[in-house]
């Protein structure tokens, strides 16, 4: 979608000129928002509109903008984007333009360039050289990198409405616990399998909940059914699942009886201390230690996996990154490329993907809790869809749905 | 007005205008000269001359040297070059006639009175395919009046003036095919008695009249609805043989620029 902000003024209204402008958009199959109209008070007095036109390609845009110009609509005149040195590693200029999710372009020597990687909370850097324009965490700024200043010269656009309906407008209304799960999770595999055709990937975020639910056998499934690329998970997550390989139970409970084990408190420590001795979990699918589970599964299928750390962890596991910002550097390895995101049962590492993602990849969020699956629809992540619901039931009708 | 004596087919920046169709000087004259005998014999109008200049043969056209208004003269910025050549003998003849010279940012193409016509105190604008639709706000900023802008639709009228001549406060003549939908309904909006011409009588430039209080200038051999059209209104009809300039795209109209 291309779109440019015009303005006319003049004696529109009377002349009709405004009216013909809006009709040659759409005769053209352009689209429009009025973004301003101050009518002249008397008929001597100019009249103004500011429009934003918007068409399906950059060409066709340039046709309906070249027919406007001649009916004296003009594409407001734009500055370049203001560029400014970073001070020092580390640190944004004190101006620095702070990004947002949605796709974003910078205006550099007269072009619109779009912003590669795009992600929220972060910055644009400009390479003066060639021009390519790609989001910057605060982090990874180095003295001296070229930081895009104020919002003059940005251009943020707002994601595509699709006139088709889909579930993930279908269910872009507020959270609830009052909806109608089938329907959506038949529509929800749909889409899965949609994007798997246009050759996207899916990530999994995976709570530790998805194990004591007992729904990990079906988490399996669908990653041996290639339905998942990449898994984001916890110590947490590996260590229960690592868990039920080794004793059946998670946390000490049996996963088939539900029943807790005699000494069961301790099975997850046991788990991570022989993981721990034996270099890795990698190592020990491939010595044959761990012969089932998700970490199993993903290990055998090649499905890459980031561990990422917490304060409260246990062990950890030899594959979890403990340092944050390496954690967030290993997730974000991963983000090119992703279509759809399913977050199930976890509320910080859902959140820390879901500050990852652009826009424009679609997340469904599962959660008994209401509260987190409105929180993460309140980080500003558009095409989501939340679902409260317990993680087993929804797996399973999803498993059952996509065939599996 | 302008006296023909450099008036020649020179280049084709119209559909009227061919190379080979020359005009014939004499006759060209001869035409020129009833029309200034008409204007200052019998309807008596005051006519000032502007000198006739080398390699400047559409100076003639005065109509589209700028627009007057009171002690004001906003000069024409033509759209080709071999007109815009125009441009500085116009400036020195209306400050040498004590104008105050007013011209619009280059940006804007505007051909005065060929595409600026008044109509009951308001300025109908014609643009497209000489000036330029946002020139209607620079000149409604600078006459503090209303200007609407209408697109003209026909490339073989090309300049307001060839499709819509203002009569009186009530009528014009007009060819509504030169305009597009939304012009047609701003002219029938402004105009109480619009007068439709038919395509014949358009071709034969008759909308390109002169009016001097009820008496019309126009090109000869127009049709008879026209001619019973205008009798009914008590117009007093003075045909004239201007071909010669039609072949340039022009006629009576274009060759006259009115000053007060």
């Amino acid at each position: 979608m291309a779109s440019e902000v015009v303005r006319v003024s003049g004696h529109i209204i009377d002349s009709l000129i405004l009216p013909k402008i809006l009709d040659e958009i759409m005769d053209l199959e352009g689209t429009f928002e009025i973004l301003e109209l101050s009518v002249g008070k008397r008929k001597t007095d100019p009249s103004v509109a500011r429009l934003r036109v918007e068409a399906s390609s950059p060409a066709r845009l340039h046709t309906i903008l070249h027919r406007l110009s001649r009916l004296g609509a003009a594409p407001v005149t734009l500055r370049d984007a203001r560029l400014a040195r970073a001070p020092k590693a580390g640190v944004f200029p004190a101006a620095f333009y702070s990004t947002t999710n949605l796709p974003t372009e910078v205006r550099y020597r007269g072009a619109w360039r779009k912003v590669l990687n795009i992600e929220m909370d972060c910055g644009i850097t400009v390479d003066r050289r060639t021009g390519v324009a790609r989001c910057i965490p605060m982090a990874h700024v180095k003295t001296g990198d070229w930081i895009v200043c104020s919002s003059e010269g940005v251009r943020v656009s707002p994601l595509e409405r699709t006139r088709r309906p889909e579930v993930f407008q279908f269910m872009a209304s507020a959270v609830s616990s009052e909806k109608p799960k089938a329907q959506l999770i038949q529509r929800l595999a749909a889409e899965m399998r949609a994007i798997r055709r246009r050759g996207q990937k899916i990530l999994v975020v995976a709570g530790p909940a998805v194990i004591h639910t007992g729904s990990g056998p079906y988490l399996e499934r669908l990653i041996r059914a290639g339905f998942v690329q990449v898994l984001f998970a916890g110590n947490g997550f590996a260590t229960h699942d690592i868990e039920s390989a080794l004793y059946g139970t998670s946390l000490g409970v049996y996963l088939d009886r539900g029943t807790a084990a005699a000494d069961g408190h301790d099975h997850h420590m046991r788990a991570i201390n022989t993981i721990r001795g034996i270099g890795g979990i990698r190592g020990a699918v491939r010595r044959r230690l761990l012969t089932k589970g998700v970490m199993h599964a993903c290990v055998r299928r090649r499905v890459p996996f980031v561990l990422a750390g917490s304060v409260r962890d246990d062990g950890p596991l030899p594959e979890v990154i403990t340092d944050t910002m390496k954690a967030q550097d290993a997730m974000r390895q991963h983000i090119p490329g992703v279509g759809l995101a399913l977050m199930l049962a976890s509320t910080l590492h859902a959140i820390a993907t879901g500050n990852l993602l652009p826009a424009t990849v679609k997340t469904v969020c599962v959660d008994i809790n209401a509260a987190v699956v409105t929180k993460l629809s309140d980080r500003g992540t558009f095409q989501g869809i939340g679902i409260v619901s317990d993680t087993e039931s929804f797996l399973r009708e999803l498993v059952h749905a996509l065939h599996l | 007005m302008c006296k023909p004596t450099y008036y020649t087919i020179a280049y084709e920046i119209n559909p009227w205008m061919s190379l080979k169709r020359q005009a014939n000087y004499r006759h060209a004259l001869t035409q020129w000269t009833r029309l200034h005998e008409l204007l200052t014999r019998r309807l008596k109008a005051r006519v000032k001359l502007l000198t006739p200049k080398p390699g400047v043969p559409d100076l003639v056209f005065t109509a589209n040297a700028g627009l007057a208004v009171g002690r004001t003269f906003i000069r024409s910025n033509f759209r080709h070059p071999q007109r815009q050549r125009e441009e500085p003998y116009i400036e020195r003849h209306v400050k040498r006639r004590g104008f105050r010279l007013v011209t619009l940012p280059r940006r804007y193409r505007f051909e005065g009175e060929g595409d600026a016509l008044w109509m009951h105190g308001t300025l109908l604008f014609g643009f497209r395919f000489r000036s330029d639709a946002p020139a209607h706000e620079e000149l409604a900023r600078l006459l503090h009046t209303q200007v609407l802008p209408v697109e003209l639709a026909d490339r073989r009228f090309y300049h307001l003036d060839t499709c819509f001549a203002p009569l009186d406060d009530r009528a014009a003549l007009w060819f509504p095919k030169a305009f597009d939908r939304y012009g047609r309904k701003v002219i029938e909006g402004l105009v109480e008695d619009p007068i439709s011409v038919s395509e014949a009588d358009a071709k034969r430039f008759v909308c390109n009249a002169i009016a001097v209080g009820r008496s019309i200038v126009l090109q000869e051999g127009f049709s008879v609805t026209l001619r019973q059209q205008l009798m009914q209104r008590r117009f007093s009809l003075h045909p004239l043989d201007l071909s010669e300039f039609l072949k340039a795209g022009g006629s009576a109209k274009c060759l006259v620029l009115r000053l007060t």
